[in-house]
């Protein structure tokens, strides 16, 4: 009876795939649509923590601990990313006084 | 069912809030919105008994990431809006790619076998302090090499951030 209980009160893991994907795609359209490279930088925020979200779920799900560990150091990733992302998007302002995506393409080919 | 209804809510406030920062004209506005979706994923972290990623996702997204960007935001003047126009043509392309991005992927993980071993609601993991021994026990050496590159993306935002001498 209990387990009946339980059973009912659980979020189908589904849902959490459907959100995590719709979060996902929002910040692929990010990356996509922006021409300010903050905003891209936003947007890949944006799907780090979807995935993040996912992980853990699956982890909570499957009664396994390694996985939050996994999103505990992807975390750490992303803040060490964050910090040096945006200390070359000031370096790159200061050189060229934009951040304007579509005028940064020395680099392309 | 209150759960079931919780998680709707967190997820629609995340969801508009993740559109929002896409639809934002002052850069400003989609760094608060942003902040916005991380703390509705923080009710999503406990509501799935992850009490540990919560507080760390708290004190690591909303505390440090957000005020980079908002100091960035500041310190690039960028609070203008028309900095960046762009065509209605891109727009409706990116949407349509989004758009089957987002069926191929539900297409894709819908046939996976998703056997559910524990309740989240119930289960232990996700606390501080078993998460801490299995992070002290059994993850230490990446724990470790993770405070090294810390301090060299330290190190490396202070030489980037340096003034030239020239």
């Amino acid at each position: 009876m209990e387990t009946t209980v339980t059973q009912l009160q659980m979020i189908p893991l589904s849902y959490y795939i459907i959100f995590c994907t719709a979060l996902f795609t929002i910040g692929v359209v990010g990356v996509l649509v922006k021409r300010n490279a903050l905003a891209i930088f936003m947007s890949v925020e944006l799907m780090l923590n979807s995935a993040n979200l996912l992980l853990a779920a699956f982890s909570a799900y499957r009664n396994d601990p390694s996985g939050q560990v996994f999103v505990f150091f992807i975390m750490v990733v992303a803040a060490a990313e964050i910090a040096i992302g945006l200390a070359l998007l000031v370096v790159v302002y200061r050189s060229s006084r934009t951040i304007d995506i579509n005028i940064l393409n020395r680099l392309k080919w | 069912m209150f759960q079931v209804y919780l998680f709707l809510f967190l997820s629609c406030v995340a969801l508009f809030s993740a559109m929002m920062v896409l639809l934002s004209k002052k850069p400003i506005h989609s760094v608060l919105y942003l902040t916005l979706t991380f703390f509705a994923l923080a009710g999503h972290y406990i509501l799935l008994n992850a009490q540990f990623l919560a507080v760390v996702h708290v004190i690591v997204y909303a505390g440090a990431i957000m005020v980079l960007f908002l100091f960035t935001v500041m310190l690039l003047n960028l609070n203008k809006e028309g900095q960046f126009p762009k065509t209605t043509l891109v727009k409706i392309i990116a949407a349509i790619a989004g758009g089957l991005l987002f069926v191929v992927l539900i297409g894709s993980l819908k046939s996976f076998d998703l056997a559910t071993v524990s309740n989240p609601a119930v289960s232990q993991i996700g606390l501080v302090k078993n998460l801490g021994k299995t992070l002290f026990s059994q993850y230490l050496l990446p724990f470790e090499l993770s405070s090294i590159l810390f301090l060299s993306a330290m190190v490396g935002a202070v030489m980037l951030g340096k003034k030239d001498k020239e």
